[in-house]
Formats: structure tokens, sequence, C-alpha cells
């Protein structure tokens, strides 16, 4: 397929993840403001912003709720925000209508013209439902993904794109756990703002800890949303994209990487990796953004534009 | 729509009783409806920076059989002659030696390209696509108002209209034996594959500018519907005269390209050299017979306005035959006659630049104010080959929904021909465009004009098969059944109930 569309479907890919990611986050924080009286609202404000790497410079020194949720859900122009996540799926998806299905394209299409510039915004108890709505959104389009698209390439990119996503939203919510020593409750919240809380009790049967909420974000084989699922699946699509078996370590660059990572966290010992979680956490952020690289320098090689003299 | 005011003509008359009906509340849930629906499906265009729902106007056009017959033949007949004339021009030059059209007028056009000169795809065919812009006038025939050879848009808007109607006005449907249009994709992928240059299995493109290009949804729906891949100037590459896409597996052959870039903008090499939108060394692979371009580069100097006065006489120097479908009268400014003729009837005469398209540049004499005429008299003496006048032709209206109601508009109508070397195949309907505004005779959507869904009746067609169709070696007017040329002459100028009113002044 084209360079081109492979990128745009993949970018349709990781913005869809991102946004489903920030409204599920968002709606937990935002209940956690409500539900627990004591919280430093400051403070949560500042860590939320954080993991999402929102430039904390250029942030009003006392970012409260409201800051958070027009950063991270309104603002068309932060970068990690719902609209602008939902803005880049509609673009790269506008440049490549004629590969996704028409029901993609008219969920995507219908999503973006609801929170585009100019839409009414939620406040107050309605922000629930607009984090629900998002929720709901991105999970119909993953389904028409899964129910109207071939598994040609196309598929692959779009599915690419999901897991690099999945699992860098993931570690950077771990990462906001690191360095601190946190009371059951914060693990829970993690594990909620990654939907993960109820297929947790019912592995573990048993109350959240440090060390089975890290084992099951990261380590698990079965939970969708843990890094080692999201980063095998991304394995598995290149694996599709380049089927061609090899009897030595010729794959790429970036199924390499995925590939020794996953087997690195196949093999670890949770306590081994709590020991040092910032490090652990580093290194998985970091070999996301390996990954991404390599699959840009393999499949999305940039046009390059000829200048002409006359 | 009417023969006389509160009589529906015959091939309405269904359409009639069942817009009789509806209440109006009902009629503008219905036109929510509609815009709900291409909001969704992103099937709108840009309108001064806004992005607006295509203008579909729900009460549809009906074309009887009979008219629809004379149409479908004086298309194709018009296509079969343009295409022999750019064969023409780009070969041998009979035409030119004849002196039926004059050397300097073709050599003079901006669209005639040298360097695209015995360039041809392995079927002949330059004219892929035709869209012929028809106009009804007062006397109820129809008449060509211009030609669009390059790269005619709206087909798009067909085949979504009669989508949208159906959803929207189910019951009108049950009444009428409507010929469906949604075909259209696959005639033209059909005509794109036997263009190819080699035998096999070809490998088949849209090229589109992009996503900002105002027909953009137009390009991505051919591609979705042909199934083949929409690419842009930065994904193909050419060397060794042959063109390629950039994919995720390396770069992969590509047999025919149908361009929707002008000319100027598809291949820098050759046109612009500024431009980044096209393909560097495409017209070397088309002249190397490497790769069909559709429609063919330099098309252009057969739509040109100027060209455009000689086409009957071209109809009888290639094919023998009278043009079935005449021409709106117009005069040559570079004739110093006729160019002082019209530079003293400037506010009653329309003026257009002949190598121009989308409506713009084009001055409605009596429409136009002093200082506007008073520009166009320079423009007209500075450069005479660039400027025909036409005499005003009396649109016809057709009844449309208005934020007042229904109201008379005028309209034109584009059919669309799709030529795959053996037979010129004419989509049945097309774009009937609406200019919106009371009184305006611009119909062009980026001038605030609309759509309406253009039906063919299946059964009427029928019928006048077996009367026999007009001939096509005399005028048709004069083969006409005397039964059809009476109620001709019997009925009003135009199809709306206020005929006086929705005339031109």
């Amino acid at each position: 397929m084209l360079s081109r569309i492979a990128e745009s479907l993949y970018w349709v890919g990781r913005y869809c993840e991102r946004a489903e990611d920030t409204a599920r986050l968002l709606d937990v924080y935002y209940h956690l403001l409500l539900e627990e009286r004591g919280i430093d609202e400051v403070a949560a404000s500042r860590g939320i912003l954080e993991v999402m790497g929102v430039d904390l410079e250029q942030l009003p020194d006392e970012p409260d709720a409201t800051t958070v949720t027009d950063l991270l859900a309104w603002d068309p122009s932060s970068t990690g925000s719902i609209a602008s996540s939902l803005r880049g799926a509609w673009e790269n998806a506008r440049g490549a209508r004629e590969a996704i299905s028409s029901e993609m394209w008219e969920t995507l299409n219908s999503t973006y013209r609801a929170i585009a510039p100019g839409s009414v915004r939620a406040s107050g108890p309605a922000q629930h439902r607009f984090f629900a709505w998002v929720r709901d959104r991105a999970a119909t389009l993953a389904g028409l993904a899964d129910s109207t698209l071939s598994r040609d390439d196309g598929w692959h990119f779009l599915a690419l794109g999901r897991s690099v996503e999945r699992a860098d939203m993931t570690t950077r919510l771990l990462s906001a756990h690191c360095g601190e020593s946190l009371g059951p409750s914060r693990w829970t919240t993690l594990l909620r703002s990654c939907s993960a809380y109820e297929a947790y009790l019912r592995t573990y049967h048993r109350a959240v800890d440090a060390s089975s909420a890290v084992e099951f974000l990261v380590l698990d084989r079965m939970f969708p949303r843990s890094v080692f699922h999201a980063l095998s699946a991304a394995e598995t699509c290149l694996v599709e994209l380049d089927p061609r078996a090899s009897r030595a370590s010729n794959h790429g660059e970036a199924r390499r990487l995925l590939g020794r990572k996953c087997s690195e966290l196949a093999y670890l010992r949770v306590d081994d990796m709590l020991a040092d979680l910032g490090r652990e956490v580093e290194s998985l952020q970091s070999t996301c953004a390996r990954v991404h690289t390599a699959v840009a320098d393999r499949y999305f090689p940039e046009a390059y534009t000829i200048e002409w003299s006359v | 729509m009417f023969a006389a005011p509160g009589r529906a003509r015959e091939h309405y008359g269904a359409l009639h009783g069942a817009l009789q009906t509806l209440s109006r509340p009902d009629f503008e849930e219905r036109c929510s409806a509609r815009d709900h629906a291409f909001r969704d499906q992103g099937i709108t265009f840009s309108f001064s920076g806004e992005e607006r729902p295509f203008p579909l106007d729900l009460v549809p056009r009906v074309l009887g059989g009979d008219e629809w017959k004379t149409i479908e033949a004086g298309v194709r007949q018009r296509v079969r002659t343009l295409e022999a004339f750019l064969a023409d021009v780009y070969g041998p030059g009979e035409i030119l030696g004849a002196g039926v059209v004059p050397r300097t007028l073709v050599m003079t056009s901006s669209h005639y390209h040298r360097s695209v000169w015995g360039v041809t795809s392995r079927n002949g065919v330059r004219v892929h696509v035709a869209g012929i812009d028809l106009v009804r006038g007062a006397d109820g025939r129809f008449r060509v108002l211009e030609d669009n050879l390059r790269t005619p848009s709206g087909v798009s808007y067909v085949v979504e209209n009669r989508t949208a109607m159906t959803h929207v006005f189910p019951e009108l449907f049950a009444s009428h034996r409507v010929r469906q249009v949604s075909d259209y994709p696959a005639r033209l992928l059909e005509a794109l594959r036997v263009s190819a240059p080699a035998v096999g299995e070809p490998t088949i493109v849209v090229l589109t500018p992009g996503v900002h290009n105002a027909a953009y949804f137009e390009h991505s729906f051919l591609a979705r519907r042909m199934g083949v891949e929409l690419v842009e100037g930065r994904d193909l590459v050419c060397h060794g005269n042959s063109v390629f896409m950039r994919t995720t597996a390396g770069e992969r052959r590509v047999d025919v390209v149908y361009r929707r870039i002008d000319d100027d903008f598809l291949d820098p090499l050759q046109f612009r050299p500024d431009s980044t939108l096209g393909c560097p060394g495409i017209v070397n692979a088309a002249r190397a017979g490497n790769v069909t371009i559709a429609n063919a580069a330099g098309n252009g100097v057969a739509d040109d306005k100027a060209i455009y006065p000689f086409v009957p006489a071209m109809m009888r120097f290639y094919l023998g035959e009278e043009p079935i479908l005449p021409n709106v009268d117009t005069f040559r400014l570079e004739n110093p006659d006729e160019r002082a003729w019209a530079l003293e009837r400037l506010d009653r005469l329309v003026f257009k630049p002949v190598d121009g398209s989308g409506g713009y540049g084009i001055v409605i004499g009596p429409q136009a104010s002093e200082p506007v005429l008073e520009e166009l008299r320079h423009k007209i003496v500075a450069d005479p080959r660039g400027w025909i006048a036409q005499e005003p032709v009396a649109l016809s209206t057709s009844p449309t929904y208005t934020g007042d109601g229904m109201r008379a508009r005028h309209v034109d109508l584009r059919p669309f021909a799709v030529n795959d070397g053996n037979d010129v195949w004419v989509l049945p309907g097309g774009l009937t465009r609406v200019a919106l505004p009371a009184g305006s005779l611009i119909v062009n959507s980026s001038q605030g004009g609309g759509s309406k869904d253009t039906w063919v009746l299946a059964d009427e067609s029928d019928r006048s098969g077996a009367r026999g169709g007009f001939g096509t070696d005399a005028d048709p007017a004069e083969s006409r059944p005397r039964s059809v040329v009476a109620a001709a002459a019997a009925r009003p100028p135009t199809d709306a109930p206020q005929a006086t009113q929705a005339s031109q002044q």
C-alpha cells in the first residue's frame, strides 16, 4: 500500500487510542477530586499534566481541575488534548478515506464535528458524560475497524499505531506512580484509569498493592491494556507486515526492539521491576519512542521535494 | 415542471402529486435529515472558507424518455467529434489544412500544448470523461453551453444526491422508474482499464492535488468506488520513462493515471516548473507509451471557448452529421466586425473568457454595472482572442425549495460521458445545477449554486425507443414526430409556474 496512506492509518490508530485513554484518565481524575476530600488538587493536577507531557513552565502557578480539563480535553492547540487527538485522527483519515470503510469515516467525521472549535463545551456533571461519549466513540471506531476492514496491510498499520500508543499511555500513567510510596487507593486509581480494576479483581481476588498492580499493568499476558500485551500485539503486526522468514535475526529494527523488550518482560520478576520502577518505566518509554522511529524510517520515507531553478 | 399554471407536464405528474401531499414542516424535516447525512459523510464543499453540506434541492428534476434520447445522442455525437478533433490537431492536422478551423486559433489556445503532440493512449482515447454543459432555452430545446474535456467534476454528487434522495424521499421512487446512476465508477474503471498501455491487469490510480482541493471529496469517492489507490503527486516517481508509486513494499509500477490535476500542474518538466502537485516526467512516460494519462494532457484546446463556435463545422467535417444539440449563438471577438458589433452591445450580451471554467470571469451584460462593462471593454480590446460573446439564454427554471417555499430558479444540466474507445456511454441523468439566488444565472457551486437529483425515467425511454429515435443526419427538430413538436411549441418557455417573472431580465 502507499506509504503515505500507511502512515495516515498508523496515526489514525494512535490518535484514536490517545483520545480514548485520555478520556479515561480524565474521568478517573475528575472523580478522584470529587470523592477524596483531602486530596491536594494542585499537586494532583500538576502530576497529571506532567504525565501527559504538558510543559509545566507554561502553566499557571496553581493548576486546578479547570486547567486540566481545558488543556487535556478541549484545547485544540494543546498536544495530547482529546480535541487535538480527535482532530489528528480526523485529518489523517480524511487523507486516507479510500483506505478505510465509509462507516469508520462517518463515525470519525461526526465525532470530530461534535468537538470541533465552536462546539459547546461540557462542564460540571456533563463532563463525565463527555468522557463516556469519547470512550463510546472510540469503542465504536475500534469495533467498526474490526468488523469492516480487511486484514491487509492497512489494518496492520492501524493496529500497530493503536498498540504502540497503548503501551506508551500505560507506561506514562505508571511513570506518575514511580518514586513515591503510595497508598492502595492510588494504585486502585491507576488501575481504574486503565480500565483494569475489575479485570484485576477477577484475576487476583484481593486488595490492590504496588506489586500486584504493576505486575498486572506491565506483565500480564491476557489483559489487553497491559504493556506486555500491547507490545506483543505491535510485534505481531510487524510480523504480518513483513512475513518473510529469515534464519538469522534480520527482521528490521522495530521488530528487533519489540521482540527483545517482550522477551525481557516475559522473564522479568516483578520484584526486580519494583526495585527500580523508575528505570524500568523509562526503558519502556524509550522502547516505544524508538519503535516509532524505526517504523517511520522503514515504512514512511519522507517524499523528497524537488526544487527547480529556472 | 408545469405546462401551464397549476398543470404539471406529463412526466412530472406523479412527482407533482406526491409533493402536493407534503406539508411544509414535513418538507423541512426532510431537509434537515439531508443536511445531517451529508455532514456526517463529509459531503461538503468549501464556500468562502466554510465547510457546508453540498446544497441538494429536494425537488428532483425529471427528464422524459424522449428528451433524454436527444440529449444522449447529442452528447455522444459531441464527444465523438471532439475526440476526432483532438486526434487531428495533435496529429495530421487535416481540419487545419482544410481551413475549417483556423490554424492560428488552435495554435494560440493557451491549452494547446506542443509537448503532447503525437502522444496517445493505446486505444487512442483522449477524452475518457466529458461533461457537456447544456441549457434549455426559450424554445424548449437543449443547447450546448460549453464542453468540459479536461477534468470535469460533479459526478460524485450525481451518485450521492441519488443515494440521499432515496433515503430522504423513498416514497417518491415508488411511483417512478428512475434509471440508475450508481454504475458510473464501474464504467469509468472499465474505460481506464482498456486504455492501459500493456495487456494484462493494469494498475490504475486517481491523482489528486490533495485534501485541500475543493473537489477532494469526489477524487476520494471515485478512488473508493473503483477500488484503486488515491495518490498525490508526492506519492509518484518517474524513472526510466515509467511511473511508480511509493508503497510500503517499495515502488510499484503505475499504468493508468486518472488525474484530477490541471495540465499546468501535471508535470513541472513540461508545464509550470513551480508546480509541486504533479509528477515530474509523467508526460515523457506517456509519450514512451508506458503510462496512460486520463484525460489526456492538452485536451483544453478542444473546450477552448473560442474553438466552441466551430464544433458544428467539425461535426460536418469528421462525421458528416448535423448537430443534434445546437450551440448557443456565439460571437468571436477576434473577428473585427463581430467585435465592433459586440462592443456596442456590452449591456445586452454575455461575455466569457475563453479559457475559464467554474463560472469565473463571466460578465452578464444586462446585470453588470457601468464600471464593470467599461473594464470589460478595455480587456476585450487588449485581448480579443481571450473573449467570446453570447446572446443571453433565457435559462429554463425549475421549482426549488427556498426559505420562502417553492420558487422558480434557473437550472442547467451537465451530463457525463465516458469513452472507452468503442462506445461513448452517457450517464442517464447528470448534474442539474441550480442558481439559488433569485434571478441569478450562475449555477456554479463555487458561486452559490446548488444541485438537483436528475431523473431519467426508464419506462418513457422504452416507449420512445419503440417510436424510433431521431435521425442524426438531419436537423432533429424536423425529424421529430409532429406531436412532440406541437407540444414543444405549445409549452411556455420554462418549466416553471412563474414563467414570465423568471425570465432573464
